[in-house]
Parts: structure tokens; C-alpha cells; sequence
């Protein structure tokens, strides 16, 4: 959250399925959702709001293009260049034995990456004060919000619009 | 939204909702100790005390105080490393194959399982470091400079390779099991009471609000470690048996090691799992978390791995025949009828025969059995490692040197070490964090308990007929 003092709508509501097909009744309706906190993951809620499809993906196979290039300079550069050594008669760079250790560094590579990743982009850390809208979101409710300032309808349209929906509780909320 | 096959059993019995979930498994975590928990704490301890001294003593005096001899030159120290790296792979296995197939019955379990997976590869680093016989040079053996020592580790060696198998398995386990922990230390935090612990669990819940931004990217990232993980389990116990397989010894020169230790690993792993969750389940009040079906499907893989490791003794026999060196031949005639005959039939029992008693569902299905049958394959599995590693070598080319092993104080006090810290790491995970992923265990509930028949999901018709998913339905 950037920019302090929004005013935001906050529908609560008790059932998943009821939540994702209020997403898309007031999604049709053409307001603008905020963001939607739930204690489990609800398929396809990501893309009922609108978000972009997430591309931590791509960082995923950088991260682990990054390790197994590491691993191959690593493992030729101090069995074959550094200090050249035959072991068992074999060539110094006796490449199918540096597999093992690739694979291990490509995998290693990735997991850290992609996890440093997956917290830096969603703004978690120690340090961190969540942004609780209802502090039940991560216990059995499931919390929809509406920034007003992005929306050209009156707030006591969307209110309605949300309580129509199936929401249990409609409140206003200042961040 | 998910369809589920009304013929399924649910996952979860009792008809829990959302807030149920939550409260049954947040309940041991903010209350005080129990009485059991904290007998339970105090042997651990001790006996990981009294482990520790026989460790010290170890290390002080030299791996002399063992039972080693010229011949026998690897004993219990290496046994007792396979045999937790092994254990290690179910938790693993249960979060990151499972994932892959869909299983959602790991919900209930991954958790714990995951945990144990953790602390049983810390006790197999602790045998690593034990018969380094000076862990203070423990780090010659990662990639370092020549100024260290003379020269840099030998990447051609399987030593080598399991540092960093086990090591990537280590961390990359800790990863997939801090980041599924996140988002329900979440709900602890917005739970706790006082502030000591809103402030502890709040620094490890990270600022998770369970935006569906943030669960997208969580959903796509389990995906990922999980599709990492799973060669990754495969990679670590193979790289395990290649420390065997590579060499020359009679007995460990095995090409069917990988895939045998594999399966064999799965198989010990589910063991402790089985034994674990069923104490758990007990003690916590679990059992409409962890139900007959979950304690069946484990079951099951176990029967499965088992009949692959009965098989891979057969072969691994008939090979040594078929293969025509008289050397192979013996290694394998000697495991079965030589001196150490009870070790390699107590393997056989306990891995081949006594998990085929789970053909029978009322057995495999049956607390007192499960728990029995999960005991005896761990005997059993230890005893695999046993046969494989000291008959191999007890009698090998010169008859003159041929020799036995016994154990001492020191050997069996090491392995009571692993015990003490297993059980005390455990106990402390399963009083301060929560023991089933609650998070999952939501997103299935709704599938396989609410929409049932009352009969089966527990919840009555009344109930049903007020909860807003049937209203949503009868629309």
C-alpha cells in the first residue's frame, strides 16, 4: 500500500464458492476489485479479479539456468583446468560423473530463488504488517475489498451491489 | 470449482467447517503442555543427554571406542545414516509426488511428515559428521579454495556427490515446508492472545494476508518446488546407494542398488510416518483429520514399496548367480547362511513378508496392527542396511581376516543419540507449530464433507440445509 488514507469497501463472506461467483456478479456489474483475502487458496480467484497471470514461473527457469551454469563452470573448472586430476583412469573431465552435482546445484539454484522471489514480489517479510482488512481472512471468512477512489459508482451502490451478492457484513474501511 | 465423485469417502469426517479446522488445530499450540507431552519432552531429553555424553566421548577419544576392526571397517555408523536419509524420504515424497498426482489425502498428513523428514536427515548429518571422526574439518568437504587443503574435492566421487544431494535435500525440504507453514502461522498470529507470541508468530508468518494475488503465486510455486522435488527425492537416496554401488566390494558392486534403496526408502519413510501420525492422531484428537482412509492409503504404499525391495532381494540374488563370479556368489550365499544368517532373515521377515499382511483390509485398516506392522518394517529396514553394509565385508578375499563386528556402548550410545534428538526436535515442532497444514485441509474439506449424504460426511440434513453452499446448489 502506497498511498495512505484510501477508502476501501469491505464485504465478508462465509463460503468460497458464494465469494468467486460475487467476484464475477460485481466484476460484471463493471466494478473494480480491489484484491480478495481468503484462508485457502480458491482456484481461479486470481483471474475472476483480474490480476495478470503470475510470471514467477520464468524466474524459476532463470534461476535454475543460473545454477546449472554454475555447476558446469564449478565442476570443469576445478577438475579439468584448476588441477587436473585422473581419477580411475578417466579423463580429467569425465563430464558424466559432474551430473549428480549439476542437477543437485540446478535444483538448489531454483527452490531459494524462486522462493526469495515469490516473498520479495508479494511484499512479505519479517518485518511486515499485514494488511488485514478483517483479521478473520486467514481463519474461515473470506474478505473482499473495493478501493472507492477507483470506482465511479457511489459507495452505497457497490454496498448494495456486495450485499446482493451474498455478503454477510458490508463495512467501510480507511487504510 | 471441484467436482468430486459422490461414491469417495470424505477426506475429513465430523462434518468440520472453516472455523473447526482452525480451532482443533490451533488448540495445542496456544494451550500449555499437556502432561503427557511434557513426560514425553523429559525421556526425550534424556535421553538425547545421555546420547550426547557417549558422542562427546566419541569425539574425544577417536572412533576406536567403536566397534571397527581391520575388516569391518563401516558398521553402525553407516547403517544408521541409511537408515534416517531413508526415513527422511516420505515426508517429501507425501508433499511433492503426491502434489504431482493429485493425491489430496496428503493434506492431512504432509505436515508432520514433512517435519519428520526434516529432523531425520539432521540425525543422518549427524552420523556424517560422527565418522568424519573431526567434524571441525567437516567443511573440507565442500568446494573450497586450495588454500583450505591441498586440493580441491574430487567431483568424480559419490562422497562428494551425496554432500551436495543431501545437502540441496536438506534445504530445499526446510524451503517446501516453511513456505506451506506460512500461510497458517498467518492464522496463529491473528489468533494469539498475548504479545510475546502474536510478535513470534507474526515474524514468521512474513505479513501473509492471504490475498488471492499472493495464493496464486503460492499455488505456482508448491507447484514448482513440488516438480523439483520429486527427482530431487529420487536423486538423494539413489546418489546414497551409488556411495555402495560404485565400489568393488562383492555385495555392494550392484547396479539394481538406485531404484531398490529408492523404493526401499519410501517404504521405511511411510513407517514412520505411520507410527508418528498414529500417536499424533491419539494425543492431539486428530482423528477426523487423519482417518482409516488416510492410515489405509499409507498402507498400501507401503505394501507396494515393499514387494519392489522383495523383489529387488530376489534379483539382486539371482544376479549373483547368473553374473558367474564366484566372489558375487558367495557375498550373497554368505548373507543368507553364514554367520550373520539371523540378520539377513530378520530383514527378509520384517520387509517382505510383513507388510504382505496388508492385503487384508481389515489389518491394513486396523490401528493396532498398523502401528505394529510400521515397527517391525523399520527393524526391518534397518537390518537391510545391516546385512548389505557388514556382511559385504566381514569375510572378504583372505579367509585369514575374516572377522565379526560387535557393537559397543559407544556404537549403540550414538544411535540413542539420533533417538533423543529425533524425539525431542519432534515434540517441540508438534507443541509450537501447528501439526496439519490447515490451510489445505480447508481447501478439501468442502469437496468431500459438506455436499455428502449425512451418513457418510457426518453433517445432518438441517445442518445442510442451512449452510449457504446448499442454498448456492439449490439455486
Amino acid at each position: 500500500m502506497t498511498d495512505a488514507n484510501k477508502k476501501f469497501l469491505v464485504g465478508v463472506y462465509d463460503d468460497d464458492d458464494v465469494a468467486l461467483a460475487a467476484v464475477n456478479k460485481i466484476k460484471s456489474a463493471g466494478v473494480k476489485i480491489y484484491e480478495v483475502y481468503s484462508p485457502f487458496a480458491i482456484h481461479g480467484m486470481d483471474i475472476a479479479i483480474g490480476h495478470p497471470r503470475t510470471r514467477i514461473g520464468i524466474a524459476a527457469f532463470c534461476f535454475g539456468l543460473t545454477g546449472f551454469l554454475c555447476a558446469i563452470t564449478l565442476t570443469t573448472w576445478t577438475m579439468g583446468i584448476d588441477w587436473p586430476m585422473v581419477i580411475g583412469g578417466k579423463d580429467p573431465l569425465s563430464f558424466p560423473n559432474f551430473v549428480p552435482v549439476m542437477f543437485e546445484l540446478t535444483v538448489l539454484f531454483t527452490a531459494f530463488g524462486m522462493t526469495i522471489t515469490f516473498f520479495l514480489s508479494n511484499g512479505l517479510g519479517p518485518t511486515v504488517k499485514p494488511l488485514l482488512f478483517d483479521p478473520r481472512c486467514t481463519d474461515n471468512k473470506f474478505v473482499m475489498a473495493i478501493d472507492l477512489s477507483k470506482n465511479k459508482m457511489s459507495e452505497a451502490e457497490i454496498a448494495n451491489l456486495v450485499k446482493a451478492s451474498g455478503a454477510e457484513e458490508v463495512s467501510v474501511k480507511q487504510v | 470449482m471441484h467436482v468430486t465423485s459422490p461414491v469417495r469417502t470424505p477426506l475429513v469426517t465430523g462434518g468440520k467447517t472453516y472455523a473447526d479446522v482452525t480451532e482443533d488445530i490451533c488448540k495445542q499450540v496456544e494451550g500449555k503442555p499437556t502432561k503427557e507431552w511434557k513426560i514425553a519432552f523429559a525421556i526425550s531429553v534424556v535421553v538425547l543427554l545421555y546420547g550426547t555424553c557417549c558422542l562427546f566421548w566419541t569425539w574425544w577419544e577417536g572412533l576406536g571406542v567403536w566397534g571397527l576392526n581391520k575388516t569391518v571397517g563401516w558398521a553402525w555408523d553407516i547403517t544408521n545414516f541409511v537408515w534416517w536419509v531413508g526415513i527422511g524420504h516420505a515426508g517429501t515424497l507425501i508433499s511433492a509426488i503426491l502434489l504431482l498426482f493429485r493425491q489430496k489425502w496428503r493434506t492431512s498428513i504432509n505436515r508432520a511428515a514433512e517435519a519428520m523428514t526434516i529432523f531425520a536427515v539432521i540425525c543422518a548429518a549427524s552420523f556424517i559428521l560422527m565418522h568424519m571422526g573431526r567434524p571441525w574439518m567437516a567443511h573440507w568437504a565442500l568446494p573450497l579454495p586450495n588454500t583450505f587443503g591441498s586440493l580441491w574435492v574430487n567431483f568424480n566421487s559419490p562422497l562428494v556427490w551425496d554432500v551436495f544431494a543431501i545437502s540441496t535435500y536438506f534445504s530445499v525440504s526446510c524451503l517446501f515446508w516453511y513456505v506451506g507453514l506460512v500461510p497458517d502461522l498467518a492464522t496463529i498470529r491473528d489468533r494469539a492472545q498475548n504479545k510475546v507470541s502474536k510478535f513470534i508468530y507474526g515474524t514468521l508468518a512474513m505479513g501473509w494476508n492471504g490475498s488471492a494475488k499472493t495464493w496464486a503465486r503460492y499455488e505456482y510455486i508448491s507447484l514448482i518446488l513440488a516438480g523439483l522435488s520429486t527427482p530431487l527425492v529420487l536423486s538423494v537416496h539413489t546418489i546414497v546407494s551409488m556411495d555402495f554401488a560404485t565400489s568393488v566390494i562383492p555385495g555392494w558392486h550392484t547396479t539394481i542398488f538406485p531404484p531398490y534403496f529408492v523404493a526401499g526408502a519410501i517404504f521405511s519413510g511411510f513407517a514412520m510416518v505411520q507410527n508418528l501420525m498414529l500417536i499424533a492422531r491419539v494425543v492431539y484428537k486428530l482423528e477426523d483429520y487423519i482417518t482409516f482412509e488416510h492410515i489405509e492409503m499409507m498402507n498400501k504404499i507401503i505394501t507396494l514399496t515393499g514387494s519392489i525391495v522383495g523383489v529387488a532381494y530376489l534379483t539382486e540374488f539371482f544376479i549373483a548367480w547368473y553374473s558367474g563370479v564366484e566372489y558375487e556368489s558367495y557375498a550373497f550365499i554368505n548373507r543368507a547362511t553364514g554367520p550373520y544368517w539371523w540378520a539377513y532373515w530378520a530383514m527378509m521377515t520384517c520387509n517382505v513378508i510383513s507388510p504382505q499382511l496388508f492385503w487384508s483390509r481389515s489389518l491394513r485398516r486396523s490401528v493396532k496392527w498398523t502401528f505394529f506392522i510400521s515397527v517391525v518394517v523399520n527393524i526391518g529396514m534397518w537390518f537391510e542396511r545391516f546385512v548389505i553394509i557388514v556382511t559385504s565385508l566381514h569375510r572378504d578375499y583372505i579367509p585369514s581376516s575374516w572377522a565379526m563386528f560387535s557393537p559397543t556402548m559407544f556404537d549403540i550410545g550414538d544411535y540413542i543419540f539420533s533417538f533423543g534428538l529425533f524425539g525431542t526436535l519432534f515434540l517441540l515442532f508438534s507443541k509450537y507449530l501447528p501439526v496439519i497444514n490447515m490451510a489445505e485441509v480447508k481447501g478439501v474439506i468442502r469437496t468431500t464433507s459438506e455436499k455428502l449424504p449425512a451418513k457418510i460426511s457426518g453433517v445432518s440434513k438441517a445442518d445442510r440445509l442451512a449452510s449457504p453452499a446448499y442454498k448456492k446448489d439449490a439455486e
